[in-house]
């Protein structure tokens, strides 16, 4: 069962971890400085949140600690969905990201607050108020684009259509999600499913944004330590330092 | 829309706790009040600033002008009498 704890923080963890990467790649580039500044905030809710889940893990783990997960640790240990890997092709893209993750973050976070293990209901009852926050912003955004000009709703429509197929990954089980589940931890990834459909459907159908056809894309996932071709160069760029000056510090 | 265009400067005004004045804090740009308040939030509360957020279109602020400054302020220069300091506040009394 600790295995599979491990396996699961990890998972939380990486998630928020890689997206965060994901949005700290953006600072600056925003269309307004006003955004810029909203979007680095949630980057930074996300790491903060990663660093609870990835302490955790180390501590379980023991002899190691949530720097040396994060900078030292190869690609296929790492547990991420493929959904936080995906580039930022354009500002519809991050938020059509963002609005999938905080829509499963706010779902599962408020599911965790029922969970036998201290640590996760701690980190969880955190994280929900960040999240519904985040949540609060990213479905104003898929508002205001879809319902915005032909070619913003051309662009959010776009990026939902691209990004649709990576969010089977969120309500698939494996191992690690049935012993979470027999365990009293966690509920199952399936469970949180129906849930999150009908709170992106109703967002997606109020901003005249169509909702895409489920596809299973693949069959290997990210929560299982198989990556898209993303993951490599994100961690290339965000462990190259550590690994160049393994003693650097502030 | 072009692409320098950043919506209506709005100013923004925190209170820091519950019954306190609110305070002239900073402006921003954002395109109505949803989302003014929004970026009100991320940008002048979050590192714990206050609990209270008023926000005001900036042209819909009345303002003196520098140019009336002697006309408007300087009269009241000599009429001391018009201060409240020929009083004693009790030590007890805060925020005046």
């Amino acid at each position: 069962m600790k295995d599979e704890l491990i396996d699961y923080c990890l998972r939380l963890g990486d998630s928020s971890l890689i997206l965060s990467h994901r949005i700290a790649e953006y600072c600056s580039k925003a269309p307004i400085l006003e955004e810029d500044l909203a979007i680095t905030n949630v980057g930074l809710d996300l790491l903060g949140q990663a660093e609870n889940f990835l302490n955790y893990a180390a501590n379980l783990k023991g002899n190691t600690n949530a720097d040396l997960l994060t900078f030292k640790r190869r690609e296929g240990d790492f547990r991420c969905l493929h959904l936080v890997q995906t580039p930022n092709t354009d500002f519809a893209f991050i938020l059509a990201r963002q609005f999938f993750m905080d829509c499963y973050h706010q779902i599962l976070f408020k599911k965790l607050l029922n969970s036998k293990d201290e640590t996760i209901l701690g980190i969880s009852k955190k994280a929900i108020k960040e999240v519904n926050y985040h949540l609060d912003r990213s479905s104003d955004w898929i508002k205001r684009l879809g319902l915005g000009t032909k070619e913003s709703n051309e662009r959010i429509q776009n990026a939902i259509n691209d990004l649709w197929m990576y969010t089977d990954e969120l309500f698939t089980d494996n191992s690690t999600d049935l012993s979470m589940e027999k365990n009293k931890i966690a509920p199952l990834s399936s469970s949180l499913k129906d849930e999150w459909s009908q709170m992106v459907v109703n967002t997606l159908k109020d901003s005249e944004i169509e909702v895409p056809e489920d596809i299973y894309y693949s069959l290997k996932y990210g929560k299982d330590g198989f990556h898209t071709e993303y993951l490599g160069y994100i961690l290339a760029e965000m462990q190259h330092l550590p690994l160049l000056y393994p003693d650097a510090t502030w | 829309m072009s692409r320098d265009d950043q919506g209506i400067l709005w100013e923004v005004f925190i209170q820091v706790k519950a019954g306190r004045a609110y305070k002239h804090v900073g402006s921003l740009h954002a395109y109505d009040k949803e989302m003014a308040m929004k970026s009100a939030r991320d940008l002048f509360t979050r590192r714990n600033e206050g609990n209270g957020i008023w926000i005001v279109k900036a042209e819909d602020i009345v303002s003196s002008e520098a140019s009336d400054g002697e006309a408007f302020f300087d009269p009241s220069n000599d009429k001391v009498y018009r201060h409240p300091t020929f009083y004693k506040i009790p030590d007890g009394v805060k925020h005046i």
